[in-house]
């Protein structure tokens, strides 16, 4: 690549705490822009509260306290004042379990347009009709979209779940282990999704597959008990890791 | 050879044991079936005689000693549903407060102890408040709309239990699938969270309907009255009803031995629309959760 890539959104001794306990510690870490950044490490390592760290889904957990800063346009998004409504339209989510509304699958994708106010109905049809494309479902649903979306089956779900998400126009999708409760085939469908929809989205990708790691994303980061332990391009970081515990934890020594 | 395990039988003492508790426990639920089933049959068998179109149709004549319960049908189903149209929504309102996004604390944990001692006071002391609160002070007088009230005030803490059950039976994933899409908390709750849990709470609010069409105590003194000659024109108006009517038949009448198959015959009818709502409920809850499943 010729030209420089640029961040898009990073943290700054990101530090979080579930009431005592420190989850995280001083963590600061750059997110390339339409890149795919994977995140792994062991259970409870702290992978995913990081992620949730990045458009404030925390807030939900109650006590949960920050510090630190997670920078996105140079704006610390942890600071009180912030709308965390226009936020995570901004930055969309894709959960470990796939997790549709009990609604028709027209109805879950259109849902994120319809809170955030488009309601002419030319353009919500026309969006979800893209969205579902690019989440690779169009063909498998087209006939059906009214029908409730708790009939298709674990894999379809979890794509309309990222349909659902690229259905608002976000710019960074975070990933908590999206292919972890889904068959080989429903995995290996979302990873060629996920390199697919790099070109014009950031993903950052929660994971506890290293192969799925190695296969979808340019940036790897290792976290160890709630510290960023070592990130460097995904190449690397599988075929030379710089420090021992990564390099344990990759050739399967423990975790 | 053959080695079948198809009927799953235990041998020995363990066997015994085990097949001796399970028949009391199916003992148990069976008496809910036959103390259900003995009311139903009682009541038809002492007052089916007395059902008849006029009966359904008519004002009593002859001071109640003949013609029909019309006045009473018609109040007791205005007293439940005004009850319902005060408690829904109330009640709704509360179960999404302390379920969604009230802060556990202090406050949350007064309103929810003042619930639970709601829900243990006896009927009679509503009807007494009721004819203190509604009808003194707040001058409503002896009407449809004092006794709706003390009976929504009593079926307030079910109507909140069921709710909040129904809402918690809303998994979280539903919650957060939607604020991560850029929803507010409150289209949150009115589009995602409400929704999934209206079967329950729907449920719910028709059973608590029930139990207070059904109920005395709360409206002989507020809403209830002994014998009038109109059907109710307003919610100022005072109304008969079932449960009072079989009171005042069964023990404050004239004639009580002879009327014995009218006070049969109204608690057949109050036991039939009971059941009647309730068979509604389950209705409204099956074709709910159907609509949106596979």
């Amino acid at each position: 690549m010729t030209n420089e890539i640029e961040t898009i959104i990073h943290t700054q001794d990101l530090s979080l705490f579930y009431g005592d306990f420190q989850a995280l510690h001083d963590i600061s870490l750059p997110f390339a822009q339409r890149q795919v950044t994977a995140l792994i490490g062991p259970s409870g390592c702290g992978k995913s509260s990081f992620l949730r760290s990045l458009n404030r889904m925390n807030d939900l957990t109650s006590g949960t306290r920050s510090e630190g800063a997670v920078i996105f346009e140079g704006t610390n998004i942890l600071e009180k004042k912030i709308d965390v409504v226009s936020l995570r339209r901004r930055i969309g989510m894709v959960f470990q379990k796939p997790n549709p509304f009990p609604k028709s699958i027209y109805d879950n994708v259109a849902y994120g347009l319809v809170v955030n106010g488009i309601k002419n109905r030319s353009i919500v049809a026309a969006r979800v009709e893209k969205s579902l494309k690019q989440a690779a479902l169009w063909e498998e649903v087209k006939d059906r979209l009214h029908k409730p979306a708790l009939g298709l089956s674990g894999g379809q779900q979890q794509r309309l779940c990222i349909a659902r998400a690229l259905a608002v126009e976000p710019e960074i999708l975070l990933m908590d282990e999206p292919a972890s409760a889904l068959d080989p085939i429903a995995t290996q469908k979302i990873e060629e999704l996920i390199l697919e929809l790099k070109e014009r989205y950031t993903i950052i990708i929660v994971t506890h597959n290293m192969q799925q790691a190695a296969r979808v994303s340019n940036t790897t980061a290792f976290f160890y008990m709630g510290r960023l332990v070592e990130v460097g391009s995904t190449n690397a970081l599988f075929t030379k890791p710089v420090k021992k515990e990564t390099e344990d934890y990759i050739t399967g020594r423990f975790g | 050879m053959t080695f079948s395990l198809s009927k799953n039988r235990l041998s020995g003492k363990r066997g015994t044991v085990q097949s001796i508790w399970f028949a009391l426990f199916r003992g148990a639920a069976a008496i809910n079936v036959l103390a259900l089933f003995a009311v139903i049959l009682f009541m038809v068998i002492q007052g089916a005689s007395a059902i008849n179109w006029a009966f359904l149709t008519e004002m009593p004549k002859n001071s109640m000693t003949e013609g029909g319960i019309l006045p009473c049908i018609i109040g007791t189903i205005c007293l439940a549903l005004g009850a319902l149209a005060f408690a829904f929504p109330v009640g709704v309102a509360t179960a999404i407060y302390l379920n969604e996004y009230a802060t556990q604390g202090k406050r949350v944990a007064m309103i929810r102890f003042a619930i639970t001692n709601l829900a243990g006071v006896p009927s009679v002391v509503f009807g007494l408040f009721g004819l203190a609160f509604f009808c003194t002070v707040l001058k409503l007088g002896v009407s449809l709309l004092s006794g709706a009230l003390t009976l929504g005030i009593m079926s307030l803490p079910v109507i909140i239990g069921a709710s909040e059950e129904a809402l918690k039976t809303v998994p979280n994933t539903y919650r957060e699938a939607s604020l991560g899409l850029g929803a507010s908390k409150w289209q949150t709750i009115f589009r995602v969270v409400v929704p999934s849990a209206l079967p329950g709470i729907l449920t719910g609010s028709i059973l608590a309907l029930g139990r207070a069409a059904g109920e005395t105590a709360p409206i002989m003194f507020t809403g209830a009255v002994f014998f009038t000659p109109d059907l109710p024109t307003s919610v100022f108006d005072e109304v008969m009803a079932l449960p009072y009517h079989i009171y005042v038949l069964a023990t404050a009448g004239t004639h009580i031995g002879e009327t014995r198959p009218l006070q049969y015959g109204t608690a057949l009818v109050l036991i039939a629309l009971v059941l009647g709502m309730n068979l509604c409920a389950i209705i409204v809850r099956s074709r709910l959760r159907n609509r949106n499943r596979i």
